[in-house]
């Protein structure tokens, strides 16, 4: 059975927004949503599925204070613990099952609420191993950034390329929180941070919301809806133990990609795959995620991005709405930001960033530091 | 089975042997602070708590008056209509005795908490809060209260702005 997204929502993505409350803000995502696809959420989906962190929503027990403001009260509503692409996957499975005939998946970040983000972030490393030491927790962003530079022999410009690509890419997307004219030279000059990354290599955070409605084939075609196809999608978690992890390259999202592309019947990412959204939240990110899921080869990416092979005239456009670094980090909805903006390019609907011809489409997600868990979805239309 | 047990396999341990470092233990205190945007429903009803009133909104598709304020309506998933005001005035829905604090210590006077349905809110709006000025015995479901505000100058835009619900007629107590 295939499974499509018949509806797309998102808020603008801000650096903070003092306005609303974060169930206002997935309200407006929410409406945005059912809009997009002309369903009522009252009588017409079956099931919701939401995704949070405790953590950095502020308050436990998250998912008891998600239906009203999504319109499943009284429904069947659960909360997937991890990234926005997770919990499409939870989706994707619960209309597979034949009990669900639509079903709608929403993740959102109310960053601007924690007043103490790298506490909250320090807060997920083991508490006997690694949080004695103190330190800043994207401290392991650099450990994993110098890994990366020694084994693949990239150079730092190609981080600054990613920042600058995704920065100017963000200024031709309206929800885009951090669109800006920067350049590799502001990048490379900007203050040092984690060595080998700058201030500017690392993504800001972003408050916004994001809710998408998907439907099975019977159900989308019942509607005379348009889906944006998921081909496939799969999931992977490295170890969590910081001393025994891969720190070279990315082994979840190359295990995510393979599990993905079996079920898409990927075969030759690299000439199949027409665009891709990945994780950006540390520059670097972005070169680790192509190679890991087969769109570059490994040690490649680097020098591909300072040839401008992913701009949005380039071979592989990647990161065309702006990335986190352009958009903001938006936390466990950067995931189902990736997939929303896949959908929109395959439909035709980006709007000024829209680039053209677009068929098949990946969209990847990592869980943000000190995860080593991420997701892949491969997206597309036609037959 | 356990009380018949005198003496358990190992070695015990006591709060001293805790306090004196002689058990191997890591401590750490999270450093894990919010500020929640109110939004603009509760911005509003807390502002108005200040003022000593209780704020409500309309939804004209299912005629509810929705208190708590909200600006959707959950059942029409609609946006919300109007702000109106509605009395501090209820009824006792449900109420519990609590002979215990949240240390699960015994409270000498046990705390009297339940939910008031609210009187010009839809049925079953209203608040949870205490209930004063009356005792284990008074109180029972159905019962009129009123709500006891603070002094304008000790409120803060807070539930606790109401000190907690008391008879609504002087002689009931």
């Amino acid at each position: 059975m295939r499974v499509g997204i018949i509806g797309v929502g998102m808020t603008a993505f801000r650096p903070s927004t003092p306005e609303y409350s974060w169930k206002e803000l997935m309200f407006e995502a929410a409406s945005r949503a059912y809009a997009d696809a002309g369903v009522d959420p009252r009588t017409e989906v079956d099931s919701f599925v939401t995704c949070a962190e405790d953590y950095y929503e502020g308050f436990g027990i998250f998912d008891e204070f998600t239906p009203d403001q999504l319109g499943g009260a009284l429904r069947p509503v659960c909360t997937v613990t991890g990234d926005g692409l997770q919990g499409l996957a939870n989706a994707f499975m619960q209309i597979q099952t034949g009990l669900i005939d639509i079903a709608v998946v929403e993740a959102h970040s109310k960053a601007s609420d924690i007043l103490t983000l790298e506490g909250i972030i320090e807060h997920g490393l083991d508490p006997i191993w690694n949080k004695p030491l103190g330190g800043h927790p994207f401290l392991i962003a650099g450990l994993e950034a110098d890994a990366f530079v020694r084994k693949t022999r990239t150079s730092v410009k190609a981080f600054a390329a990613v920042v600058a690509k995704n920065r100017t890419n963000a200024l031709r997307n309206p929800l885009a929180a951090y669109a800006a004219k920067v350049d590799a030279e502001q990048v490379l000059s900007s203050a040092e941070r984690f060595a080998p990354l700058r201030a500017l290599d690392i993504a800001a955070p972003a408050d916004g919301g994001v809710v998408l409605v998907l439907a099975s084939e019977a159900a989308a075609r019942r509607r005379h809806a348009n889906p944006v196809w998921i081909r496939g999608i799969g999931w992977a978690s490295d170890s969590p133990t910081l001393e025994t992890r891969d720190w070279t390259q990315a082994a979840y999202a190359q295990l995510a990609a393979e599990m993905a592309y079996r079920l898409a019947k990927v075969r030759r990412p690299a000439t199949e795959i027409d665009f891709a959204e990945v994780d950006d939240r540390f520059s670097y990110k972005e070169l680790q995620h192509l190679e890991a899921v087969g769109l570059a080869k490994k040690g490649e990416a680097g020098r591909t991005v300072l040839k401008g092979g992913y701009d949005p005239g380039g071979a592989l456009p990647v990161n065309v709405a702006g990335g986190s670094l352009g958009c903001g980090n938006v936390f466990e909805a950067t995931g189902l930001h990736r997939a929303a903006e896949v959908a929109l390019q395959l439909r035709g609907d980006a709007g000024s960033h829209q680039i053209d011809g677009v068929r098949v489409g990946v969209a990847q997600s990592w869980r943000y530091i000190p995860s080593a868990t991420g997701a892949v979805a491969v997206l597309g239309v036609g037959q | 089975m356990t009380q018949r047990i005198t003496k358990w396999p190992g070695v015990e341990l006591s709060a001293a042997d805790l306090n004196e470092g002689k058990v191997t233990q890591t401590r750490f205190r999270p450093n894990a602070k919010y500020a929640w945007s109110a939004g603009e429903a509760m911005s509003r009803f807390l502002a108005e708590l200040q003022n000593g009133r209780l704020i409500a909104r309309t939804c004209r598709s299912c005629k509810r008056i929705l208190f708590p304020p909200r600006m959707f309506c959950e059942v029409c998933f609609r946006p919300t209509d109007e702000w109106t005001y509605i009395q501090d005035t209820g009824t006792i829905e449900t109420f519990s005795i609590s002979y215990l604090d949240t240390d699960a210590k015994r409270i000498p006077d046990p705390i009297l908490v339940g939910v008031v349905s609210l009187d010009g809110a839809s049925p079953k709006m209203g608040m949870m809060h205490y209930f004063g000025d009356m005792t284990k015995d008074e109180i029972r479901i159905g019962m009129r209260v009123k709500a006891v505000w603070k002094p304008w100058e000790e409120r803060r835009g807070s539930v606790l702005d109401i000190r907690h619900f008391g008879p609504l007629r002087k002689d009931a107590k």
